[in-house]
């Protein structure tokens, strides 16, 4: 089952590779690491997301909370919450008939297209993870993509819950 | 504000701290530290012959005292041959911080002379590491490392100096800190109220309560607590290789060490009980057995200061999250007045249970043969020491043979890596535990596999006037793998013999101690009391004894706590 963890640590070297290091070294699986500073720049704000059971995400949670680093850990999957990853894809633009079905997949997907250049276009997408994927395949069966980059997953609760120190 | 170099610093910060001895070894990273340590005589520092040898000292001094055990060596190879004495010190809670240097930080990543990226190598054996940047941050570093190593669960910690920061020639200004709590660390140290009501109401309602007592007990000195607590509910007390001593082992109440090489009657308490309160224990695999046959019909209770440790391998019914000297503290409040008396009534059958499997006697052992048992030699070794003895042990056989037939009546007396089960722990450990003991009796029961692991330190023995005496079990084997290879591989001692050993007296000797071999069992009394007689001397005692001995109980894999070989030929 994929959970969505979200890590408060302090934006401290060495800080990450210790949250890695538990994945690590504990035999879990990190399908997806998305960080950064959050608007207090001593802290640094993690999204990781996993593949695992209750009791699996109850050890991955206490072991990554057990991190002097670390302030705070949620898994966000365990309420509503909102969730998004942004993708940039490269495809290639050969014919007129291509790149019009571009556009099309484009604005259904309310995605954007961000670079042009004479042989390809680069496309910005956001949404769930799921949406980028089918975007993808989508754009796969039309032409030809070239390469694509995804910053894994970031995500809030829904409503008044916060991850604050 | 006082002016000094950062490896003045270094020096200052652990003497503000309070301590006073540190286990290490000179390198070119860590020359300005050792020039600082020379100019002073606050701090000891004790020579080591080897760093992974510092560490286990600082382990056994930590273990036996409860303070943290300090380690300086330097980059590169300095601080890789810790790395084993370091997960030692992280999988049995032992407060410990490691100073190792650092190339200077403009070479750092550029593969330089004896450069290894130290935190990298000990991330995942350590609570928690600093690499230290500038100069003015050391004395902030060491002490929270300090504060970190020895509160919440307890841990190594690592602090990486880099050379141009302790450099001698350029002074900084010193400022010890006064504060050095965490935002990010809070330890809960007191369990949920409602946690205890529950736990309390469970206890007193239990036909059949087992206490099983851990290594957390012996951390936080919660021994008198424990104790209280044993007597109130004058339930069958058993205890982890860790736990040892916590509950005294003479105590009437205390059915022995549970697990793989548990006694008979603690693990059968265990298999039975309705319920089972355990205090710092972490239901380790050497414990349980396996887990889908654990205590089938017990509700248990789980005090432990890692929120991690809890329903980690176990599911339990009642976790209480907090040091087990606090939360002992709240369930006797909660207890109020026991009447002892009524309690003992209450749990007639299940002692009389519980004395019907102690008179299986399942550490009975072969009194009349001609070699010498392994378990006399404990036995004889407790004689002669009155019980009072500090014994630090290696790992194998032996250490099974010292966990079951030395009854610790104190915690902190015994030291052995539990965890990791560290060859080569024993005997730097003992050397720990005889520089925080100066007057009291420092054994260290060991084999001849594992004595060879760090036997390079005898020579920092004589050096410091270290009398410690080494009773070590000479099996001409590995015992531990050859008794696995006789269960489970039909006999095929692969690589468990030992071909050319050392002629261990001449050794001792060579080093400059005194050596006694004993090969029959009529001497072996008389050996032992020569052996504590000479209190101002390291003894090395090389007892040979029977090789084909196996440690026994034993439990049989993939079933439950209570399915033992008790001999070679009986099972329960």
């Amino acid at each position: 089952m994929k959970r969505i963890l979200s890590v408060l640590m302090e934006n401290a070297p060495g800080s990450l590779s210790r949250i890695v290091g538990v994945f690590s070294q504990r035999g879990y699986n990190v399908d997806s690491l998305c960080v950064a500073p959050t608007d207090d720049k001593s802290l640094s704000r993690v999204t990781i997301t996993t593949q695992a059971d209750d009791k699996v995400i109850e050890q991955i949670t206490k072991q990554v909370n057990k991190l002097i680093d670390v302030l705070k850990v949620v898994d966000l999957t365990d309420g509503s919450h909102v969730e998004r990853e942004l993708m940039l894809i490269k495809v290639a633009t050969r014919s007129e008939l291509v790149r019009s079905e571009i556009h099309r997949n484009v604005d259904i997907f309310r995605a954007q297209i961000v670079d042009v250049d004479s042989t390809n276009y680069t496309i910005q997408v956001t949404g769930t993870s799921d949406k980028l994927d089918a975007f993808a395949h989508t754009l796969g069966q039309t032409t030809e993509i070239i390469e694509a980059s995804r910053t894994g997953i970031c995500g809030l609760a829904r409503g008044e819950k916060a991850l604050r120190p | 504000m006082e002016m000094m170099s950062g490896a003045a610093m270094v020096v200052r910060t652990l003497k503000d701290i309070g301590v006073k001895h540190v286990f290490g070894y000179p390198g070119g990273a860590v020359l300005d530290i050792y020039d600082a340590l020379y100019a002073q005589t606050d701090v000891e520092h004790v020579l080591v012959r080897h760093e992974q040898a510092a560490a286990h000292m600082a382990d056994g001094y930590a273990r036996s005292t409860g303070l943290t055990g300090t380690v300086l060596v330097t980059s590169g190879p300095g601080a890789t041959n810790t790395l084993t004495g370091i997960a030692t010190a992280y999988m049995d809670s032992i407060p410990m911080v490691i100073l190792s240097g650092q190339v200077p930080s403009k070479h750092i990543g550029e593969d330089a002379f004896q450069e290894t990226d130290m935190v990298g190598c000990s991330r995942p054996i350590v609570k928690h590491s600093f690499l230290v940047k500038r100069a003015i941050d050391i004395p902030e570093a060491i002490a929270k490392a300090f504060y970190i190593a020895s509160t919440g669960r307890p841990g190594p910690v690592v602090v990486d100096l880099p050379k141009d920061i302790v450099n001698v020639a350029e002074e900084h200004p010193y400022v010890f800190p006064t504060d050095v709590t965490m935002r990010s660390y809070n330890p809960t140290l007191k369990g949920h109220n409602k946690q205890i009501k529950k736990a309390v109401s469970t206890l007193l309602e239990a036909k059949r309560p087992v206490i099983y007592v851990g290594g957390g007990a012996v951390i936080s000195e919660a021994s008198a607590l424990v104790t209280e607590i044993a007597e109130k509910l004058q339930a069958p007390v058993t205890s982890t290789l860790m736990g040892l001593g916590a509950f005294s082992s003479t105590h009437d109440q205390f059915v022995g060490m549970l697990g793989m090489h548990g006694r008979l009657e603690a693990n059968k308490a265990m298999h039975n009980a309705d319920c089972i309160l355990a205090l710092g224990a972490r239901f380790d695999d050497r414990v349980t057995n396996n887990v889908e046959k654990f205590c089938p019909h017990a509700t248990i209770i789980h005090v432990d200061i890692d929120p991690a440790s809890i329903s980690k391998t176990i599911a339990v019914h009642i976790p209480v999250v907090g040091s087990v000297d606090k939360v002992a503290e709240q369930l006797l409040e909660q207890m109020g007045k026991v009447d002892a008396k009524a309690q003992k009534a209450k749990l007639a059958d299940w002692w009389q249970q519980v004395n019907q499997w102690r008179e299986r006697d399942c550490l009975a052992y072969q009194k009349d043969s001609k070699l010498i048992k392994p378990q006399e030699v404990i036995e004889s070794l407790y004689k002669h020491t009155k019980g009072e003895a500090y014994v630090s042990s290696d790992v194998g056989q032996h250490q099974m043979f010292a966990a079951l037939y030395y009854p610790f009546a104190k915690p902190r007396r015994w030291i052995n890596s539990g965890g990791l089960g560290t060859m080569g722990f024993g005997l730097p450990a003992a050397m720990g535990v005889q520089m925080a003991h100066p007057d009291a009796i420092s054994a260290v029961v060991t084999g001849d596999g594992s004595i060879q692991m760090n036997i390079q330190e005898l020579a920092t023995c004589l050096q410091y006037n270290l009398p410690i005496k080494i009773i070590s079990l000479n099996n001409r084997a590995l015992g531990m793998v050859r008794q696995w290879q006789d269960m489970i591989y039909k006999g095929r001692h692969s690589h468990s013999y030992m071909d050319s050993m050392p002629d261990f007296v001449k050794l001792a000797e060579a080093y400059g101690h005194v050596g006694i071999r004993v090969t029959d069992p009529a001497e072996l009394d008389d050996a032992m009391a020569r052996c504590f007689a000479m209190k101002d001397r390291l003894v090395f005692m090389d007892i040979e004894i029977d090789q084909n001995e196996h440690v026994y109980p034993m439990q049989i894999k993939f079933g439950a706590m209570d399915d033992m070989r008790l001999s070679k030929t009986e099972r329960t």
